[in-house]
């Protein structure tokens, strides 16, 4: 049997071997053989500087910075959600003052980097710092967390109301009509006729700004907050060890690929009824 | 008011010039990294797409790499560690070259790496938008795989790209912020600088806010009006 094994192993490495290597079969091995070196490298610089010092010392940090991140995004995001919604009615609205102003917030948002408007909250708003103490809204300005959960907030609350938008209208006319038809409650037909039927359609780009919204935390890191990113930046600079940054980008890429596939899946499910099973032949 | 007028103004006590000069570098950071990244991403889709299986594996992993870091995390990584693989590379083959990497290429690298794997998604999916019927005809003609490419299917796929790829370009010019933090002078670290020194933050910060608007609403004209051209041959 080991015996068999090994000859069909052998047999299909020279069929390997044997069949043409044109151009692009080449390429393709040489790239491949770079991305094995490079990670063979990778892990053997992980290995080499391996400190049980700096683990003992940075894996703590790295744990809790790591908390931070997906605290900031989970809070934002149900935030943002909540948000999100008045928004999306707003650009609906057939009001013009009501839907201008939730037009111009949408632009605002989605037409500025992140980083501005965490700066324009954090320090900008700290020059009106006695006014917001007569308002007895210095604590959210004052520390750099509630500043960068402000903001999040506000970003990905626009983000979510185009998505949430595009959903709703996404749903054909017909379906509201047929449940005004039948005499249905407005909120009825809404939350149980254009909502289920709207959600499905938003699934994936909710996916995405989720994953948007983890990998743009980072730069809250900027403002002070020591979330994975700040974690890494600071064990950095106290050690000048590049691996800081490299255990840091295997954290997200796990994070994001994990967070990939679990949407898959979540969407595996949720179409089940959508999907067509292929006939028989 | 007139103060702020005074501080936005050009000149000596003004801070215009040196944020004029921040726009400057920020679309043409911008502009510097489309075509390359344009040009990755469409090989890459390519690879994506093509027979070989060993092409396919290191693309898809090159874009899992690339979308699943935070830009600011591959901006930093480029920047400590570009210099030192391109100085070694440059030295495998001449040893007495002196190699130095100034911010802003290291954030065209970062934004390049970026950029396309976004773009080979873009143009996968624009791919799929072609029929299969384009390439018989084109076969059928006699054209060779590059002529087929260049005559029949980069046409059509421009088009069922542009949307796609508009939306890249307004993220891409919004990400050009984050380069102010390896220390290239942009909007951003030119604003931060005027707000420092003018104790005016919420002033030049608004301020860096709008010309980002602005540069977006631009581009989005100019998008909205290359996609109608793109569209010129359709019937309305």
């Amino acid at each position: 049997m080991m015996r068999n094994n090994a000859a069909s192993i052998s047999s299909s490495l020279l069929d390997w071997a044997r069949a043409p290597w044109p151009f692009a079969r080449i390429f393709g091995h040489v790239v491949i053989a770079l991305w094995i070196w490079g990670a063979i490298a990778l892990v053997d610089n992980l290995i080499q500087s391996y400190d049980p010092d700096y683990m003992a010392r940075y894996s703590p940090k790295y744990f809790w910075g790591f908390v931070t991140t997906l605290k900031l995004v989970v809070i934002s995001v149900s935030i943002g959600a909540v948000l999100s919604i008045p928004v999306a009615f707003g650009r609906m609205s057939r009001n013009r003052i009501f839907a201008g102003f939730s037009y111009c917030y949408v632009y605002f948002f989605r037409g500025t980097p992140l980083l501005a408007q965490i700066f324009l909250v954090y320090y900008g708003f700290g020059q009106f710092r006695p006014e917001l103490q007569d308002m007895g809204l210095w604590w959210l300005f004052r520390d750099a967390w509630y500043c960068a959960l402000l903001t999040f907030s506000l970003n990905t609350a626009a983000y979510q109301a185009e998505i949430l938008r595009g959903a709703v209208q996404s749903v054909p006319r017909g379906q509201p009509e047929a449940a005004q038809a039948l005499g249905l409650h407005k909120a009825v037909i809404f939350f149980r006729i254009v909502l289920p039927q709207a959600l499905i359609v938003a699934l994936r780009p909710y996916g995405n700004e989720i994953i948007l919204m983890v990998k743009g935390s980072a730069i809250v890191s900027i403002v002070t907050v020591f979330d994975l990113m700040g974690e890494t930046k600071r064990a950095f600079s106290q050690t000048y060890d590049f691996q800081m940054y490299i255990y840091a980008a295997l954290f997200y890429l796990v994070v994001v690929e994990l967070m990939r596939r679990l949407w898959d899946v979540f969407e595996d499910r949720l179409t089940h009824h959508l999907k067509r099973i292929p006939d028989p032949e | 008011m007139e103060n702020a007028l005074l501080l936005l103004s050009y000149g000596p006590e003004g801070w215009g010039d040196e944020i004029v000069a921040g726009i400057q570098i920020t679309v043409s950071l911008a502009l510097a990294t489309l075509p390359f990244g344009l040009l990755l991403g469409f090989l890459l889709a390519l690879a994506i797409n093509s027979k070989e299986k060993s092409l396919q594996i290191s693309a898809k992993i090159f874009t899992t790499i690339f979308r699943g870091l935070p830009e600011l995390l591959t901006l930093f990584i480029v920047y400590f560690s570009a210099p030192g693989l391109i100085r070694s590379v440059v030295h495998l083959f001449s040893p007495e070259t002196h190699v130095e990497i100034s911010s802003f290429v290291a954030g065209m690298i970062a934004l390049c790496l970026v950029f396309s794997s976004y773009a080979s998604e873009v143009f996968l999916s624009a791919f799929k938008g072609i029929d299969q019927g384009q390439y018989e005809g084109a076969n059928a003609l006699g054209l060779s795989r590059f002529h087929t490419m260049r005559l029949v299917i980069f046409p059509q796929l421009f088009k069922l790209a542009l949307p796609g790829l508009s939306n890249l370009w307004l993220i891409l010019l919004k990400e050009t912020s984050l380069v102010s933090v390896i220390g290239l002078a942009d909007i951003m670290r030119q604003v931060g600088i005027a707000a420092k020194v003018a104790k005016e933050p919420f002033l030049f910060y608004g301020t860096a806010c709008l010309i980002y608007l602005v540069l977006t609403i631009i581009s989005s004209r100019g998008l909205g009006w290359l996609e109608t051209w793109s569209r010129r041959g359709e019937i309305r």
